[in-house]
């Protein structure tokens, strides 16, 4: 394979450059082999060399005394609780733990740059590939083992090793990622716990909202209201990601329009609220600009306008905030309508369906 | 070998008696078991050429060293799982607050451990380092063409440790369970629901049901701490096992070939010096750890859906994802068949990142295509004699950077004070023009830089004396280069275009595969049309001697630039060294 490569030749690579040779100059420089060495000041002087030595033994030394202090530190200042005697637990540890392994380390470079010897040495490369009897001993090898096997004569056999090869990985893929997945009920990515008549609550507090403590201009982190305990349950946490609400009450003379189809009212009396979970990837949507209605995602910043039945004016996100149907209840408490009408949080294929 | 074999005692040393001294005996037993003699007789010895650019693959090596003993220390007091508890003890801001055992073990390690919060922050900067040493090595490699024959695999092994480096980063960033790193595990989610028809499922997958669910702690705990570092070990020993069977390429200069390699010997000036070097990465690594404060997950509280806070990055390796994410325009996603298909997802975060990696991965063999060189390379390239390569790899590095800038273009409107839209849109213009402007002036620089070798071969280096004839005529005296110097400047090939068979054969019959030829022709023109032929003898000789080298342009190449805009004619060669001097 490597018969016209060449890597044998010395001057493979320079040999084409003396092609174009019009004027009976010798075709290529010449390499000037490797440059002079240049002796160092602690190869002529013995008392430079001593000088390195001593230097290298102060790093080692360095070195030790960095250890013996760590180990101090380690000792005489531990992080006390407070977040000054932590900063100072790990500043000095850290700084002393630095010293033992500079000390070494610039110890040992400079060691070898002063001290150890200077001259290059020329090693010589050998092609990769091997040559070309080893290769027709290697076919032959091959081709003995395959003889031996019998292989090649033996379709049924040959039939019968593949697919247990191919088949026996299943045995262990088939349960783990059948397992791995929950429940593959993803339809309940389309579902959210808000239902008909539950009350908005303040995030984190669980206080439920009364219409007339929201003030105009005012922007409000909604959840559900839920029984304390729910709240520290584990289950809290994924139904929370998906039913975090946005609520902002709005002069109603500027609200441009609404998500809510004809004849319905989802809002009441200027307050607004909004799914939290931006379209696009599911941050949180946090940022409101009370001047220009405007949510902004800090993580991408996608802008809403919340006058506008929280339309996308810019970013990379594409629908609007999913609203959430709300009115009042007989104590003034403000309550969901029923379910977001569509799913919230990022897009899926199957979101529609 | 070829004495007694029944007797325990001698083998290798058969001509010298059995050894007295302990360490002698020491070696004995184990060469006698391992045959370790051979094998320190090959590698004892073993020249490696030095370079400070060499380093940065240590840095990396190093610090992952660094990142598996502090790793170990974490994995003590760390615990993996999702389970609530009521938190109490400092910092006083977290008293009391309901969190997962994994935000509390991370406070608890980073507050009640000694030198906890030390490692955990040598740990997340070893990371830091890690990354942007990987990153720095492969532009390394990539400048110069040490991934040519025969190391294009090798340059997959290490790509692939890229990646996996990047999931490393990721799948521990993750792990404290805090507001910031969760809000990074929800953006993954939304990218991977993104994912046509899968998608949804795959987030099950990840999540094991609904985001977030109880499992991704512990299954990213696993994933961080035995997959991928177990891959990026095996990648790691493959990596270096290359570098053994293939020896390390070296830069050019005055007797060093592709048949050859010099430099020192491993023991014992590697030894010190790469033994020494671990010690400096890990010292300057407990230094940033101690001195610089990382990722105070208690001033972000435990993960809560709800909460985000403006002007929260990734770590910097993945800021070029987010800002890829940030300046894809939203109108992108669309409805087929009742079905949501993401655009503005996938593409920043699935097409983009594919393309870029894509590109890592093929250019090797993109270029040995286009070269048709089955030489090996071992002698690496100048950056600047390859022109085409520099500019891509340039053009590349500008799509990524400015990526990343996208990706803190929050950061850039709150501290100059500008409309991140106009921001936004700057950089939506930028990551398509950035690249290519990039490539073309970094071309151009290769060329004049070339250019500028040629005339310092040619006219040798100005001196600043200025010399009047007895007619009248002033003149500068140049220094002719010394042989090394030149040889750096003229040691170099510059390839031509491919040349192809014609489309037909003699008798007019349509060749079969010209298409694809011709296709490869135009590619391997765009890489080496344009291009700075080295000064030959002649030429030199030449120049010295006519004083105008015009002559000997329009030689072979029309569309050689060679020395095109080169000098100003006349030079007067300083005698240096021999009776080089000659008049006009």
């Amino acid at each position: 394979m490597s018969d016209n490569q060449n890597p044998r030749t010395p001057d493979g690579s320079q040999r084409e450059l003396g092609h174009r040779d019009e004027h009976g100059v010798v075709g290529t420089f010449a390499d000037p082999g490797l440059p002079e060495h240049r002796s160092r000041q602690a190869d002529r002087d013995p008392e430079a060399a001593k000088r390195g030595e001593r230097q290298v033994a102060a790093l080692f030394g360095i070195s030790v005394i960095g250890t013996i202090a760590a180990l101090v530190v380690y000792f005489v200042i531990p992080p006390d609780g407070t977040t000054a005697g932590v900063r100072l637990s790990t500043l000095t540890l850290g700084v002393a733990i630095a010293f033992a392994l500079l000390g070494i380390g610039l110890g040992a470079v400079h060691w070898a740059k002063v001290l150890m010897s200077d001259h290059e040495k020329v090693d010589e490369r050998h092609p990769i590939a091997s040559d070309e009897e080893t290769r027709v001993a290697a076919v032959a090898e091959l081709e003995a083992g395959v003889k031996d096997s019998g292989i090649a004569r033996r379709g049924v056999l040959k039939g019968a090793v593949i697919s247990a090869l191919a088949l026996f990985p299943l045995t262990i893929a088939v349960p783990l990622v059948g397992s791995v997945g929950g429940d593959w009920n993803v339809s309940k990515l389309k579902h959210t716990m808000w239902k008909r008549g539950m009350r908005l609550a303040i995030d984190p507090s669980g206080r439920p909202i009364k219409a007339a403590d929201v003030t105009i201009g005012s922007v409000v982190h909604v959840i559900p209201d839920v029984p304390e305990e729910e709240r520290q349950s584990h289950e809290w946490i994924t139904e929370k990601a998906k039913a975090v609400v946005l609520l902002v009450r709005l002069d109603p003379r500027d609200i441009v329009s609404e998500q809510a189809p004809e004849g319905e009212d989802w809002s009441y009396d200027g307050i607004v609220a909004f799914s939290k979970i931006c379209t696009h990837v599911g941050c949180p949507v946090a940022l409101y600009e009370q001047q220009t209605h405007h949510l902004l995602c800090p993580c991408h910043q996608s802008t809403f306008d919340v006058a506008d039945g929280a339309k996308v004016v810019f970013g990379p996100a594409k629908r609007p905030l999913p609203q959430l149907p709300i009115t009042v209840d007989d104590e003034g408490y403000l309550v969901a309508q029923s379910d977001f009408h569509e799913p919230i949080g990022p897009s899926f294929w199957e979101r529609l369906k | 070998m070829t004495t007694s074999t029944g007797n325990a005692a001698p083998k290798a040393r058969a001509g010298s008696g059995a050894p007295t001294s302990r360490a002698g005996k020491a070696a004995d037993y184990l060469d006698q078991r391992t045959s370790i003699g051979s094998a320190v007789k090959e590698f004892a010895r073993k020249v490696f050429p030095d370079h400070w650019s060499f380093l940065l693959g240590e840095i990396a090596l190093y610090s992952f060293v660094v990142l598996i003993i502090t790793g170990i220390f974490l994995t003590m007091f760390f615990v993996p799982s999702m389970s609530l508890v009521t938190y109490h003890g400092e910092p006083a801001s977290m008293d009391g607050v309901l969190m997962s055992d994994a935000f509390a073990s991370t406070l608890h390690m980073s507050f009640e451990v000694r030198g906890g919060l030390l490692m955990r922050q040598i740990h997340h900067w070893a990371a830091l380092i890690f990354m942007a040493a990987i990153v720095t090595h492969m532009m390394r490699v990539f400048f110069t063409g040490a991934f040519r024959k025969p190391r294009e695999l090798n340059w997959l092994v290490g790509t692939l440790l890229l990646i996996m480096s990047l999931l490393a980063g990721f799948s521990g960033y993750s792990l404290p369970d805090d507001v910031l790193s969760g809000n990074g595990l929800r953006i993954t989610d939304g990218v991977v629901k993104a994912i046509p028809i899968i998608g949804s499922y795959m987030s099950y997958f990840i999540f094991g049901g609904e985001f977030p669910g109880e499992h991704i702690i512990p299954r990213l705990f696993t994933v961080h701490i035995l997959l991928v570092p177990g891959l990026i070990l095996a990648l790691v020993a493959l990596h270096l096992f290359f570098v053994v069977l293939h020896k390390h390429t070296q830069y050019p200069g005055g007797g060093r070939t592709d048949t050859n390699v010099v430099g020192y010997p491993l023991f014992p000036v590697y030894v010190a010096k790469a033994g020494g070097f671990f010690f400096v990465v890990f010292g300057i690594l407990a230094l940033m750890g101690g001195t610089m404060a990382i990722n105070n997950v208690w001033n972000y509280g435990p993960y809560d859906p709800s909460p985000v806070s403006a002007g929260a990055q990734p770590d910097w390796y993945m800021l070029f994802l987010e800002g890829s994410l940030r300046l894809m325009p939203g109108q992108t996603e669309f409805v087929i068949f009742g079905y949501t298909l993401s655009l503005n997802v996938l593409i920043p975060a699935v097409v983009i990142p594919g393309l870029l990696f894509t590109f890592l991965f093929v250019y090797p063999f993109l270029e040995a295509a286009v070269t048709k060189d089955k030489r090996e390379h071992h002698v690496l390239d100048r950056p600047r004699n390859v022109p085409v390569r520099t500019g891509l790899g340039v053009a590349f590095l500008t799509a990524f950077i400015i990526l990343a800038l996208a990706g803190s273009n929050d950061l850039i409107a709150t501290h100059f004070h500008m409309s991140i839209n106009t921001i936004t849109w700057v950089f939506r213009f930028l990551f398509f023009l950035g690249p290519w402007f990039a490539f073309w002036i970094t071309k151009r620089i290769c060329l004049g830089l070339q250019r500028k070798d040629r005339e310092l071969v040619l006219h040798g280096h100005e001196t600043g004396r200025i010399v009047r004839f007895a007619h009248g005529e002033y003149i500068e005296v140049h220094r002719p280069l010394d042989e090394q110097e030149r040889w750096l400047r003229v040691n170099y090939q510059a390839h031509a275009p491919l040349e192809i068979e014609p489309a037909t054969d003699s008798r007019g019959v349509r060749r079969k595969g010209y298409k694809g030829d011709k296709r490869m022709q135009r590619l391997s023109r765009f890489f080496y049309e344009d291009r700075v032929e080295p000064v030959s003898p002649a030429e030199l000789a030449a120049a010295h001697s006519h004083g105008e080298h015009d002559a000997l342009e329009g030689g072979t190449h029309a569309e050689v630039e060679a020395g095109a805009a080169v000098g100003g004619g006349r030079d007067l060669v300083e005698p240096e060294g021999g009776a080089d001097e000659r008049r006009p």
